[in-house]
């Protein structure tokens, strides 16, 4: 059964002092043979991201710098999380280590 | 250890038979003159040289998981039970090398916990695999496990002679990096086996290889090197883990490194296909992929035979000298 994991709220309010950024589209990233697909984005912040995984076994994302640990994604489960502040997330699964990801995240320049 | 020629007979058959659905098989270590001496457990009905000491391990159960690879994980580790129950003569006790549950939830425990209630064994020893640490970390496994560390996922003990030790390499992952033991567990690690004789007999058990299988898909420990460095010492080290579902041995001095195969589904070959992951095989082919071994290693002779039979029951024997 498709399961799925809401944006952690609290993490919502991270960085969100001042107007908000304007969110370009959510983007979704499929999980799909132990591998992010597409494993390096560049997002405006606001954006909200979608992990989605298609493989056979579990997966989750480990994303140090946001300190987002997400629960453990069974097949057709998936993981939102809104980048409100500006940086580069680096993350990974953490029960496959080997699968890594980055999102980059910056204002348009005006 | 008497011998200083140290032998270590060890002997891997996984049994599928002809039952198609049937995927687990556990290992039976007998332990003679201080060294563990592995026998396969489903077709393998040799008894256990006397004198010693037996138990068995299993590992990768993975109870939740419902996948094509396996729907029946169940099913499959109460044959492994059946056959445990079936030996001659009992294991002294049972070492679980991690991945009991598939996604950490009480119910899975739970389950596991009932199953493992109907081996005829004394007692179990357990290790987490990174399956037992999801969403909560270790603290499900720990409340059903962690008293034999103190609440720490570590720990050891002695039993005939032979050291023990349970060691957890599945939480903390880092960016780019193998899983770790961390610095905590390694400084334990050291201390405890600090006060032992070089000549006492270590079994260690750890989830995540203690050797580094294949690296693309994490299949190692990165700081693996300073608690190898700790056992060194001793004359006969035997590393148990589980973690990537298949039979893979190797030696390094007095070290000897076994992987074991999973009650749930099998996994490629390291590098053998695009990603790891539960290998899917067609009905009543799953035979293929598990077979049988046996290896001698007799440090002195600087001679390495192994012994593979597939399935099928054709002996295919390989020696190969160093």
């Amino acid at each position: 059964m498709r399961r799925a994991i809401p944006v952690l709220a609290a993490l919502l309010a991270l960085g969100t002092a001042g107007a908000p950024a304007r969110a370009s589209e959510p983007v979704t990233i499929a999980i799909d043979h132990f591998q992010f697909g597409p494993n390096d984005i560049t997002v405006e912040p606001g954006t909200i991201v979608e992990w989605v995984n298609r493989d056979q076994t579990i997966h989750n994302i480990i994303m140090p710098a946001a300190k987002v640990a997400s629960p453990g994604m069974d097949t057709g489960d998936h993981f939102t999380f809104r980048f409100d502040t500006s940086g580069d997330f680096s993350y990974l699964c953490g029960l496959h280590p080997h699968m890594t990801g980055v999102v980059h995240v910056k204002a348009k320049a005006s | 250890m008497s011998d200083p020629h140290f032998d270590i007979r060890l002997s891997r058959r996984r049994a599928l038979t002809c039952l198609g659905a049937w995927s687990g098989a556990a290992v039976l270590w007998n332990v003679v003159g201080g060294v563990p001496v592995a026998y396969g457990k489903s077709l393998d009905r040799e008894k256990p040289r006397a004198g010693g000491f037996a138990f068995a391990q299993i590992s990768d159960t993975h109870i939740g998981f419902h996948k094509d690879a396996n729907p029946d994980v169940t099913g499959t580790l109460r044959r492994c039970i059946a056959d445990l129950n079936a030996l001659p003569d009992r294991p002294g006790f049972v070492a679980h090398t991690g991945d009991i549950t598939h996604l950490s939830k009480p119910e899975e425990f739970d389950l596991a916990g009932q199953l493992f209630g109907e081996i005829k064994v004394d007692r179990m020893h357990f290790v987490p695999g990174e399956h037992d640490a999801l969403d909560n970390g270790l603290s499900g496994y720990l409340q059903r496990h962690g008293v034999q560390g103190g609440g720490k996922p570590w720990y050891s003990f002695d039993d005939h002679g032979v050291h023990f030790i349970g060691l957890s390499n599945v939480v903390d992952f880092k960016v780019g990096s193998m899983p770790t033991l961390g610095d905590e567990q390694l400084g334990w690690l050291e201390k405890d086996l600090a006060s032992r004789s070089a000549s006492t007999p270590v079994v260690v058990l750890a989830h995540i290889p203690l050797w580094t299988v294949y690296e693309p898909w994490g299949w190692g420990t990165a700081d693996s090197a300073r608690a190898l460095t700790a056992l060194r010492r001793f004359g006969s080290v035997t590393v148990l883990n589980g973690h990537i579902h298949q039979v893979l041995q190797k030696v390094e001095g007095h070290v000897a490194f076994h992987t074991a195969m999973s009650t749930a589904y099998p996994q490629p070959a390291p590098g053998a296909a695009e990603s790891p992951g539960p290998l899917t095989v067609p009905a009543g082919e799953l035979g293929k992929y598990l077979g049988t071994r046996e290896l001698h290693v007799v440090r002195g002779k600087s001679m390495l035979a192994t012994v593979d039979r597939p399935i099928a029951g054709a002996a295919d024997v390989a020696e190969a000298r160093t």
